[in-house]
Order: structure tokens, then C-alpha cells, then sequence
């Protein structure tokens, strides 16, 4: 148990730092930051006040997507603040936020001289971003509680709390796995070989190749794991949730390290659920219940009960 | 070869009432509490369940005696997400509105338990004919499941039926969200235990 945890652990930080250390970058000496603003705004702070005249002409700016540089946004409208050291930029189309766009900004005109041409990309806050994908698979969009996938396997074995934290570590590992796999040959194989329509074939094959990877290596390198979560290895491929998010990757376009995100999330959101429904049913066992509800339409009065708490999450934003 | 002594309509009631894949084996639970709002989404993931299921019973009755044991598994899978691509791509271009409503869940057909289940029991051990009927049987009560729970969802959340209205007011709202999916395949569960208790005594009086 203990060598995989802190590996896993030392994985994570380190990807936590790459993205920490690749999201700052100085861009203009005389520009401190630039950013989103509602829907179809992008906000400039400038380290001084600019002219008035010069701000105000939208000549000066040129904003695109980052994959496309030939389609430049139309501005409709730019607002100075009174100090005037933060430019407003307001275009007639709501912005693509999930994209990074850049934007241009031409002989910038300050304390009489001009300060040069900056050329600046426009993005969200990305760590932020995909903490944000990681908890919304993981609560406010939680798979079992809000999109009721892997109900079958939910139910079969949250009857005790060993068998649920089982299931779920075995399914969290499977799931990055496959996952990641799946987002490698979706975008390398089948989207340039334009073999889209294979996805679910492809997908499934890979869960199953993943499922029988995972058995083999862990019997010959850790046993005593092996006996621990074999039987669970079985269970995992008949489980929704492993297919719906590489379908969910391929749908949203994801890039790897999203989708290692919706993955974990995914994985760990199962692992919760399963948590929470095995500590309830294991106070049911000695529940004095009717016994025509006993065994399966009490749990599904329970997991409705939690569903409807769930729901309380739901339309949550964070960042 | 273990031959089911069953005649085939026998096999076909199996899946509806004894065996209903939603309320007596309880699988496939996902579709049943996910997309069962309405009366149509029902019908529909019904019949395309139905489809996926008869072929692939066919084709692996029909293959059954050139599959390896050990990789009888995955040639399932494959099987299974072969024909539900064909019905996925089916109906994506006939019902686009329809197919947009039930969403990823025509996709996710392939790993509904209760057809890899069908192909384990019962296609992988007996003729074509019978694996037929049988997997008749499984797909109509997989739909009959998923009618009745449809049925009883859209009546009393939303008042209608096939989106015509039947009693003009939204008795009981609280039967479209989401989470009444639960309860609602609680009640129904509890309900056929209730049935199968009541003739059990009615045998012992007997």
C-alpha cells in the first residue's frame, strides 16, 4: 500500500509545480497583467497611466484564439479607468475562456513616449482551472450522485467499508490509466486518421487491455496487494463511469493534463461515494427495516436521499 | 453442451417477468434511474438496448464454437461495441433531437451488465433460436422496466404522457429531478417483492 501511495504523492506534487512554474512568465516591462472579464471582456493593467487618445483607438489592439491568428475578435468598445491605468476591452462576441487568445497591443503611448509593441496571451488562471475540473468530477458533478453511472457495481459492493475503499482505490488506478490512454489514441490515432466512429470499440479495448495489465504486474510485483484488490480488478470494466469519461475527454477536447484531472477526480468522486453508502448500509444491516425493503430498495432510497444532497452542490463555481 | 430444456416462449417470459433484467436481476441500473424522465427516452434506449442485444446474442450463438475460453470475454466486448456503434450512428442521423436528449447513455450500452450476462448464461451455451428468443425476452423487459418507470415519472412530475397532457398540473415536481430516479426504482423493487411475497403465502395456504 505504502510504496504506491507516496509515489503517487511525489507524482502529484511534481505536476502541481510544473504548472505552477510554466503559468508565470514576464510578458512587457510596461504591462502587468492581463485577464478575463465576464463574458466578452479582457481587462489590461498597465505599470503607469497611458494616454487617453492613444487607449481609446482600437486600431491599436489585435486579439485572436491562439489557434487561429487569422480571425482577429472584433472590439466593439474600450473603457480607461479614471487613473488611467487599466484599459477595458469589450468585443461583441462572449469569448471562448477555455481557450488561450492572444493580443497584440501596438506602440503603447505613455508619459509622452511610446513604450513599444507587446505581445501578450490571454488565458485563464490554469492551475486554477484544472483544480476546478478535478473538483467538479470529483463533488458538483459527481458520477454516481449527479450523473448515476456505475450504479451496478455501486450497489454491488458498498455493503462494507473494507470492500468499498477496495473498489475504489483499484478503480481510481484503472481509470487514470485507461483514461490516459485513451486521450493518447484519441488524439494521436483516431482523430488524425479520422476514425472517429471507432471511439467506442477502441475505448472499451483499452479498459479491458488496461484492467489486464494492472492484473498481471501487480501479481508478479506485490502479491499480497494482488489478494488484497484482485477480485476487484473484474468489476472495474463493468462499470460505466470507466467508459463515460474517455468519451467525455474526447467530446470536450481535453489535453493531457485535464484529463488526467477528470480522471482522478472521477476515480476518487467513485471512491467517495462508495465511502459514504457503505458507512450508511452498514447501520441499515441492524436497522429495523420492512422486509420487503430490505436489501437493494433501501439502498436506493438511501443513495436517492444522498443524490438529493448532492444536488445542493450543483451550479457551484469555483475560480 | 448444456441444452436449455425450456421451450422458446417460456424463454421469452423469462426476461419480462421472473428474470426483468431492471427490477428482479437489478442491472443496468444506470439508464433506469438516469434518463427514465420520460415515457420516449425509455422507449427508445429500450428498443436500441433490445437491438444490441438480439445481435450480439446471435453472433456469439453463432460463433460460439471458435471462441477460445480464455478470451471469451473480450470477444463479448468487441461484439457488443460493435453493434452498438451501428445503433449509436443509427440513431444519431434518424432521431438527432431524441439522441441528444439520452445523451453519452447510448454509448454506455456496452457496458450494461445484463447483456454481457445474457451472452455469458445463456448465448454462449445454446442454439441460435433459443439464444434468440431469449435475448427477445431480456431486451423487451429491459424495456417494459424502462416504460413503466418513464410512465410513472412523466405522469406524476410533469402531468404527461408522450408529452401530451394528461392531467393539466404538475402533481408531484419532485418525480422529474434527477434524484427521484432512486426512489422511484426503490418503490418499484419493493413493490414486486410485495407481489412475489403475497403468492408465496397464497402457495403455503394451499
Amino acid at each position: 500500500m505504502k510504496p504506491i501511495g507516496s509515489s503517487l504523492i511525489a507524482w502529484l506534487s511534481l505536476l502541481v509545480m510544473l504548472l505552477l512554474v510554466s503559468g508565470c512568465g514576464p510578458e512587457h516591462r510596461f504591462i502587468k497583467g492581463v485577464s478575463f472579464k465576464g463574458e466578452n471582456q479582457i481587462t489590461i493593467t498597465f505599470a503607469g497611466p497611458v494616454e487617453e487618445t492613444w487607449a481609446k483607438n482600437p486600431a491599436n489592439y489585435k486579439v485572436y484564439e491562439k489557434p487561429d491568428p487569422d480571425i482577429t475578435l472584433p472590439i466593439s468598445s474600450i473603457s480607461l479607468s479614471p487613473d488611467r491605468t487599466t484599459a477595458t476591452l469589450a468585443f461583441r462576441l462572449p469569448l471562448n475562456r477555455g481557450q488561450a487568445h492572444i493580443m497584440s497591443v501596438k506602440e503603447i503611448m505613455a508619459e509622452g513616449k511610446s513604450q513599444g509593441t507587446a505581445v501578450l496571451t490571454v488565458k485563464k488562471v490554469y492551475f486554477g482551472y484544472l483544480l476546478s475540473i478535478l473538483l467538479g468530477a470529483m463533488i458538483i458533478k459527481n458520477f454516481v450522485f449527479t450523473k448515476y453511472l456505475g450504479l451496478c457495481v455501486f450497489f454491488g459492493t458498498s455493503q462494507k467499508k473494507t470492500t468499498a475503499v477496495g473498489m475504489g482505490i483499484t478503480f481510481t488506478i484503472v481509470m487514470v490509466a485507461s483514461a490516459m490512454m485513451s486521450w493518447f489514441m484519441y488524439q494521436f490515432v483516431l482523430k488524425p486518421m479520422r476514425l472517429d466512429f471507432l471511439q467506442i470499440v477502441v475505448f472499451i479495448g483499452l479498459v479491458s487491455l488496461s484492467v489486464q495489465a494492472v492484473d498481471t504486474i501487480l501479481r508478479k510485483v506485490n502479491p499480497a496487494l494482488f489478494k488484497a484488490f484482485g477480485v476487484y480488478l473484474v468489476l472495474v470494466i463493468a462499470n460505466c463511469i470507466i467508459l463515460a469519461v474517455p468519451l467525455l475527454l474526447a467530446n470536450n477536447e481535453y489535453n493531457a493534463a485535464e484529463s488526467f484531472m477528470l480522471a482522478l477526480g472521477a476515480g476518487v468522486g467513485f471512491l467517495v461515494a462508495l465511502f459514504l453508502m457503505s458507512s450508511v448500509r452498514e447501520r441499515l444491516e441492524v436497522a429495523d427495516v420492512p422486509p420487503t425493503y430490505r436489501g437493494l430498495p433501501i439502498a436506493f432510497i438511501t443513495a436517492g436521499l444522498f443524490a438529493l444532497a448532492f444536488m445542493g452542490f450543483s451550479g457551484m463555481s469555483i475560480f | 453442451m448444456a441444452l436449455s430444456k425450456k421451450t422458446n416462449s417460456q424463454l421469452f417470459f423469462n426476461g419480462i417477468l421472473a428474470e426483468n433484467p431492471i427490477f428482479r436481476l437489478a442491472l443496468s441500473m444506470c439508464p433506469a434511474v438516469g434518463i427514465s424522465t420520460s415515457v420516449m427516452n425509455g422507449i427508445l434506449l429500450g428498443v436500441a438496448v433490445l437491438f444490441v442485444q438480439v445481435f450480439s446474442s446471435c453472433t456469439i450463438s453463432a460463433i460460439k464454437n471458435h471462441i477460445h475460453p480464455r478470451i471469451r470475454i473480450p470477444t463479448y466486448t468487441l461484439t457488443i461495441a460493435t453493434w452498438v456503434t451501428v445503433i449509436d450512428l443509427v440513431l444519431a442521423a434518424y432521431v438527432p433531437e431524441a439522441y441528444k436528449a439520452m445523451g453519452i447513455f447510448v454509448k454506455l450500452i456496452v457496458a450494461f451488465a445484463i447483456i454481457t450476462m445474457r451472452l455469458e448464461m445463456f448465448a454462449a451455451k445454446n442454439p441460435i433460436v433459443s439464444s434468440f428468443w431469449d435475448a427477445v425476452g431480456m431486451g423487451l423487459g429491459f424495456l417494459f422496466g424502462m416504460v413503466t418507470l418513464g410512465f410513472i415519472r412523466e405522469l406524476l412530475g410533469s402531468g404527461t404522457l408522450l408529452g401530451y397532457d394528461i392531467i393539466g398540473s404538475r402533481p408531484l415536481l419532485f418525480f422529474v429531478l434527477p434524484a427521484a430516479g432512486f426512489f422511484t426504482v426503490g418503490f418499484m423493487m419493493a413493490i414486486f417483492n410485495t407481489v412475489e411475497l403475497f403468492f408465496k403465502r397464497m402457495k403455503e395456504k394451499k
